[in-house]
């Protein structure tokens, strides 16, 4: 056990000495870990996998991956990836946060990446996005789609960062109809709230009943139902974190983006070309850190009017004229 | 709140009484032959894992030479939907013969045996799900064949004129999926089952005084799988229910949501009978309707946090149980497995 143990420690030692290639890239291992639900779950950790794979095909290089599996694989999977020498070691999900904070500490020579949480260490790049500014850009459309007046939004767990994309949604809807109507509804304040696409239909069939024509879902699994749902019942829905607009094209308005791959695909290449710079960075609207979805699914559902209000906007935010509210500073929100 | 707010709140409670009714009589087939049942929830599951996966590729078309990924399926109709039903069930007697081996063949204490079909459940479903598909556990999204939908009853819209009565038949009782209409129909049948039937008589006998029945030459054993196993088809009814029945439309893991465990309580609730039972599951299809359509309700005086609407059927249960309804006498033989004298 000893002998495997030191041999273990000799491989973390040659694999962190970076070696530099001639063109001044750097030879490096990635490894992405992707958090559970698998990162076939059509939303966060399929888009960490899609920025990993882009990165694959433009360098040719390999990545290792991992799907956790349970909540105590998280540390051990990690510490593991770093002996083995990976570097850099992406993770997406706040869940990792305490693993992460320790692992990162034992290896100061590998670079670390998280996304959607932040770790204030010297090896450590923590992405977080501004999920209020994308919900605000999808609840313009959302308001401009609506005919009644009302739309919805159904999230997963009763939890700061669910409430941070329904304060955004309302607010992006109150811009463009200050009377409009929002109904909020959360599924549930345990974790069993991210699974139950059974409530979720039924909390989204509720709002439709009661005149919602837009039902935007912050819910992960759940919100399988709540897409379904509003396709069941003629009126649109709009998907979160992945482009969802495939699900049922022509009843997804569109989706919320949240550019996961983009962030795991800039850590490698920024490790690649050794520009890795830890720290926190915070993206929004301006680094196009999140968006809304346009494809094939759903341009035929965008009127140009919309386009340009949803344009407008994304301008206005950039610029500063329109400082969209973050429930989590202060744990409330101004509209409601 | 005018009659057609309170019409799609009955709407709902019958969606949400419907996998409830189905798993309560389910275990009251089971718990009156003594067989204690807390493995509801994993049976449900598996159903719905099974319907979902066998619906999904039975409707699925057929590919000759499917790339990575693809499913090459059956490409049926309508069909798709049934074959699914009938997986389901398949796999919640599965799980149900387990549980009837470990207590009745073996003997073994039935509520670990109940727990480890729950945590079986859990655990095989996405296992098996990501062997299959590859969507971390999730099933491919339902549609058109592979998926039940609302069935409009005949004169729906004639009756739906007459004043109360009629948007009561056109909102509420119209425009169900079929598995709704054959729960209600499961508590007249399991009546009748159970108390009019030499069948019924034998299965109640075996859980109240399984000596007496071994004297008149029936065998215990027998009469109590043929209870479990009846126990496994409603359970895959239940599960089918969830995932193809409801904007789930697909499995998603641990998608039952504790729905096996309200279904036990439901069953105390209405002491082991099918007709209160019926009732039992619409009074928390309702508290269910209820929390999820008014979150914040607003008393004047404070606001009623959502918390407490969704806590309210558990809250609801632990009233009730601790003593409400009275004395809720469970059959005497129950969770004791039997022994025959020698």
């Amino acid at each position: 056990m000893k002998f495997v143990t030191a041999l273990m420690g000799a491989a973390a030692l040659l694999g962190s000495t970076v070696t530099a290639v001639a063109d001044g890239h750097v030879e490096i291992k990635p490894a992405v870990i992707f958090d559970l639900g698998g990162k076939f779950d059509r939303s966060f950790n399929q888009a960490s996998f899609e920025g990993a794979e882009r990165f694959k095909q433009e360098t040719g290089i390999e990545y290792r991956e991992f799907e956790i599996q349970s909540d105590a694989q998280r540390e051990q999977a990690l510490r593991r990836f770093a002996e083995q020498g990976n570097n850099p070691i992406v993770v997406a999900g706040f869940a990792q946060q305490s693993a992460m904070e320790a692992v990162a500490a034992e290896f100061p020579d590998t670079q670390f990446q998280i996304i959607d949480a932040y770790v204030d260490l010297p090896n450590v790049r923590s992405v977080v996005f501004k999920e209020h500014e994308g919900s605000f850009l999808v609840g313009v459309l959302a308001a401009m789609q609506s005919e009644s007046g009302t739309v919805g939004f159904v999230g997963g767990m009763d939890i700061g960062l669910i409430r941070k994309f329904a304060c955004g949604y309302v607010q992006g809807v109150k811009s463009v109809n200050p009377d409009a109507t929002v109904i909020q509804n959360m599924t549930g304040t345990t974790g069993a709230a991210w699974n139950d696409p059974v409530k979720g239909g039924e909390l989204a069939t509720g709002q439709i009943d009661q005149g919602a024509d837009v039902v935007y879902h912050a819910a992960g699994g759940t919100g399988r139902g709540v897409l379904q749902a509003a396709a069941d019942n003629g009126v649109m829905g709009i998907g979160v974190d992945a482009n969802q607009n495939y699900l049922h094209p022509g009843s997804v308005l569109t989706s919320m983006l949240k550019r996961v791959d983009v962030a795991v695909y800039d850590a490698f290449k920024a490790a690649q070309q050794g520009k890795f710079e830890p720290g926190l960075e915070v993206w929004g609207v301006a680094e196009e850190g999140v968006g809304y979805a346009v494809d094939e699914n759903n341009e035929s559902l965008l009127t140009e009017d919309m386009i340009a209000a949803v344009e407008d906007a994304k301008a206005k935010i950039i610029s500063g004229e329109i400082q969209v509210h973050d429930y989590t500073t202060d744990d409330s929100c101004p509209a409601s | 709140m005018d009659l057609a707010e309170l019409f799609q709140l009955f709407d709902s409670t019958m969606r949400n009484a419907t996998p409830l009714l189905l798993a309560c009589l389910a275990g009251l087939f089971s718990e009156r032959a003594g067989i204690f049942d807390i493995g509801l929830e994993g049976k449900m599951l598996a159903a719905a894992f099974a319907s979902a996966g066998v619906a999904a590729w039975a409707a699925a078309p057929y590919v000759a030479d499917p790339f990575p990924g693809q499913i090459s399926g059956l490409g049926l109709g309508w069909t798709a939907a049934w074959l699914g039903v009938m997986a389901g069930i398949a796999a919640s007697m599965a799980m149900a013969l387990l549980h009837g081996f470990a207590s009745i063949t073996l003997r073994g204490n039935q509520l670990i045996s109940g727990v480890a079909i729950n945590f079986l459940a859990a655990g095989v479903t996405v296992l098996v799900g990501e062997a299959l598909f590859s969507m971390g556990g999730q099933t491919p999204q339902l549609t058109g064949g592979a998926r039940f939908i609302g069935l409009t009853l005949p004169l729906a819209d004639t009756i739906g004129a007459i004043p109360v009565i009629g948007p009561f038949y056109r909102d509420v009782l119209s425009g169900q999926v079929i598995l709704v209409y054959i729960a209600l129909l499961m508590v007249p049948l399991t009546a009748w089952i159970l108390f009019s039937t030499r069948f019924g008589l034998r299965l109640r006998a075996v859980g109240e005084n399984p000596g007496a029945v071994d004297t008149a030459g029936i065998s215990v054993t027998r009469q109590r799988y043929a209870a479990v196993l009846i126990c496994g088809v409603l359970c895959g009814l239940a599960g089918a229910y969830l995932s193809m029945g409801t904007s789930a439309a697909g499995f998603v893991k641990d998608m039952t949501a504790g729905r096996g465990f309200i279904a036990l309580a439901a069953l105390i609730f209405a002491k082991w009978k099918p007709y209160p039972a019926l009732w039992a599951c619409l009074l928390f299809g309702l508290l269910e309707a209820i929390g999820s359509k008014y979150q914040n309700v607003d008393v004047g005086a404070f606001v009623i946090p959502v918390q407490f609407m969704q806590a309210l059927p558990y809250i609801l249960t632990v009233v009730i149980l601790a003593g409400f309804i009275g004395k809720a006498t469970p059959p005497k033989a129950g969770g004791q497995p039997y022994v025959k004298e020698r």
